[in-house]
């Protein structure tokens, strides 16, 4: 069985997000880790290589730097690691990113793609599901469990007040919830192999059927207008109002002030 | 000169430190409290190859220096001094002397084992009257067959009741020395559960409270002739090449012990307030963090000094550490010592109080200046290499 787990560097938000003068994340200022959905899909592929004996190998799009995070997911357990870096894959929206990570899988045989529900730094979820589109191969979210039979893959899906159990054929995606098991930690000694590790490293050239216009800043359809570090609130206008009619009569008059209605 | 770790002992660090954040720190408080050995930590410590750090990965282990594995104890004893020496104890008093000093045979049949974590390991040199004077041993061995028959007790002893392989050390003959007659000492490999091989009194200590310390008690006690470690007669080379070793693990205890004091005292200085403002704000305790923090890092640059020694020792045996590693354990000790002390001092009434845990820093780091050597004990090792 072959697994490839599609991991991220994010910045680590337990220390506050900063952000450069210009509004854009100041990655540099805080820890780089390995997104935690990730991280647990990551978890899942070595526990299904412990099982029935599978060849894992991570991949990643983004800096040099991010090459980082395979070392650390071979330190876990991994077999190999592909970074896939170029100046003009830079600023990539989710679009952009997915057809450049399915580009890269193109090169490779697989049975399972493994990645995480969605980013601690973006939040978008959509990256997983997008890949699965670009190739073809159906998806299961969310996932809580995984079992495989054969080219059976058994998906318990996570749901808002339930679950679903999921059957799907190999070669398909599953994302994971960070929730879906408890990532092992490296070995002392697989750090010193990691460290050692080659890692395979991947430009614009050795992307498979993938079109200019869909990568990089310029292939990205998402415009970020501006960010911001979360901004507290206010302690707001307090009313005491006599009667309800006279309540009703100010939160009407501050919704219609505010466009709300 | 080049001060900065590798990639290699950067992510070993943070390895170490989220693994001694996540699961050592919580239970530190509880295991101090209880005296309860942390069956439940050395399980995870074996599944993630801590237990074998410096030893060749075809011999089970992780293939990794010495500098990581200081670094490993230093890590897990900034939380749980306890932790860090059930460690220390099992590699290098136990592991080492066995990989160094082990044939071929015991090597795979005790070292393989130890090196992954499936068994944990103690040594025994120290009785009631012999420490580091070897020469004060009791304990003796007499072959009989094709079997050593030990009798006698040692006392101390970490990892004590719950350790699985032991290395013991005894008497087993006389030797004439320069015209006098200097008791010969053997090395032994002991396996718990030899018949007559006990446990006498478990000791109630001031720190390290989690350690199992124990006395070992050997009564006609049988064991197999090929169970002797290194040649006969060489027990004092052996008990002092393991104990070199051994006193970078208990450098790296102490270094860890006054980090941990001295990060715990940073973050609680800045939050009580007296007399209007922080005691982070008033000189004295920025002085004294000041001096704390420039005593830590010249420990810590001992440590590691140390251990770098013992790795170029590993590729060429005629280097000896000895001096470094005394230097480390005497510096690191009395600085953990200081550091802890004043750490309580600076948290005031709360720091005598169990729940703020630098207490527990304190008396752990006692030990460090007594252990594997007293202070005294390596003064005289570094001063004899100073006149000799």
């Amino acid at each position: 069985m072959k697994i490839i787990v599609c991991i991220k560097q994010v910045p680590d938000t337990k220390g506050g997000v900063k952000f450069n003068p210009d509004g854009t994340l100041d990655r540099g200022a805080m820890l780089a880790i390995m997104n935690p959905d990730d991280k647990a899909g990551l978890e899942a592929a070595l526990r299904l290589k412990d099982q029935y004996g599978a060849e894992v190998t991570v991949l990643t799009m983004g800096l040099p730097k991010a090459a980082d995070v395979l070392r650390e997911a071979i330190a876990m357990g991994a077999d190999k690691g592909i970074l896939v870096t170029d100046r003009v894959l830079g600023g990539a929206d989710t679009w952009a990113t997915s057809t450049t990570i399915a580009g890269a899988i193109r090169n490779l045989d697989y049975d399972i793609i493994i990645t995480g529900r969605q980013a601690i730094d973006g939040d978008t979820a959509q990256v997983g599901p997008q890949i699965a589109e670009h190739l073809g191969i159906p998806v299961v979210s969310y996932a809580q469990e995984i079992k495989v039979n054969g080219d059976t893959v058994t998906v318990k899906r996570q749901y808002d007040d339930r679950y679903h159990m999921v059957e799907v054929k190999t070669p398909c995606l599953i994302t994971a919830l960070s929730e879906l098991n408890e990532p092992r930690y490296m070995t002392p000694g697989g750090i010193f192999d990691a460290c050692k590790a080659e890692i395979t490293t991947w430009g614009r050239a050795d992307l498979k059927d993938v079109d200019d216009s869909n990568i990089g800043l310029a292939g990205s359809p998402t415009k970020i207008a501006r960010a911001s570090d979360k901004v507290r609130k206010g302690a707001g206008e307090k009313f005491v109002p006599e009667t309800p009619t006279e309540a009703v009569d100010i939160i009407v008059g501050k919704l219609k002030e505010k466009h709300v209605i | 000169m080049d001060f900065s770790l590798t990639k290699e002992h950067e992510m070993a660090r943070q390895l170490f430190k989220d693994f001694a954040e996540n699961e050592v720190k919580p239970l530190a408080q509880e295991i101090d409290e209880e005296h309860r050995f942390p069956r439940e930590t050395v399980d995870k410590l074996a599944k993630y190859g801590f237990l074998g750090i410096p030893v060749a990965k075809e011999l089970g282990g992780q293939g990794c220096d010495v500098l990581t594995y200081a670094m490993c104890v230093e890590e897990l004893s900034k939380v749980c001094g306890t932790t860090g020496v059930i460690v220390s104890a099992h590699t290098s008093l136990c592991v080492d002397p066995i990989m160094t000093f082990g044939t071929p045979e015991q090597k795979e049949k005790y070292g393989r084992p130890l090196a992954k974590g499936e068994k944990l390991g103690a040594f025994g040199l120290t009785e009631p009257g012999a420490g580091t004077d070897a020469q004060g041993q009791q304990t003796k061995a007499v072959l009989d067959g094709d079997e050593w028959v030990l009798n006698g007790s040692k006392c101390f002893i970490t990892n004590g009741k719950e350790a699985d392989v032991y290395v013991i050390f005894a008497v087993t003959g006389k030797i004439e020395k320069r015209g006098k007659f200097i008791k010969e000492i053997s090395a032994f490999i002991v396996e718990k559960g030899t018949p007559g091989f006990t446990f006498g009194t478990k000791e109630n200590k001031m720190g390290i409270c989690a350690s199992s310390t124990y006395e070992l008690i050997f009564t006609d006690c049988r064991i197999p002739k090929e169970n002797m470690l290194g040649q006969q007669g060489k027990g004092f080379n052996i008990a002092m090449h393991t104990l070199d070793g051994g006193r970078i693990g208990i450098a790296a205890q102490a270094l860890g012990i006054a980090e941990g004091a001295l990060e715990t005292t940073i973050a609680y200085v800045k939050e009580r307030k007296q007399f209007g403002k922080t005691i982070a704000q008033q000189q004295n305790t920025q002085f004294q963090l000041a001096d704390m923090a420039t005593k830590v890092e010249a420990a810590k640059l001992l440590v590691y000094k140390a251990a770098m020694k013992k790795d170029e020792y590993t590729k060429n045996p005629k280097i000896s550490y000895s001096v470094e590693a005394a230097m480390a354990k005497l510096y690191a000790a009395e600085v953990a010592m200081e550091v802890t002390t004043k750490c309580v001092q600076l948290h005031g009434g709360y720091g005598y109080i169990k729940e703020y845990g630098v207490e527990r820093m304190m008396r752990d780091a006692k030990i460090t200046e007594i252990y594997e050597g007293t202070s005294e004990v390596q003064r005289m090792v570094i001063s004899a290499n100073l006149l000799k």
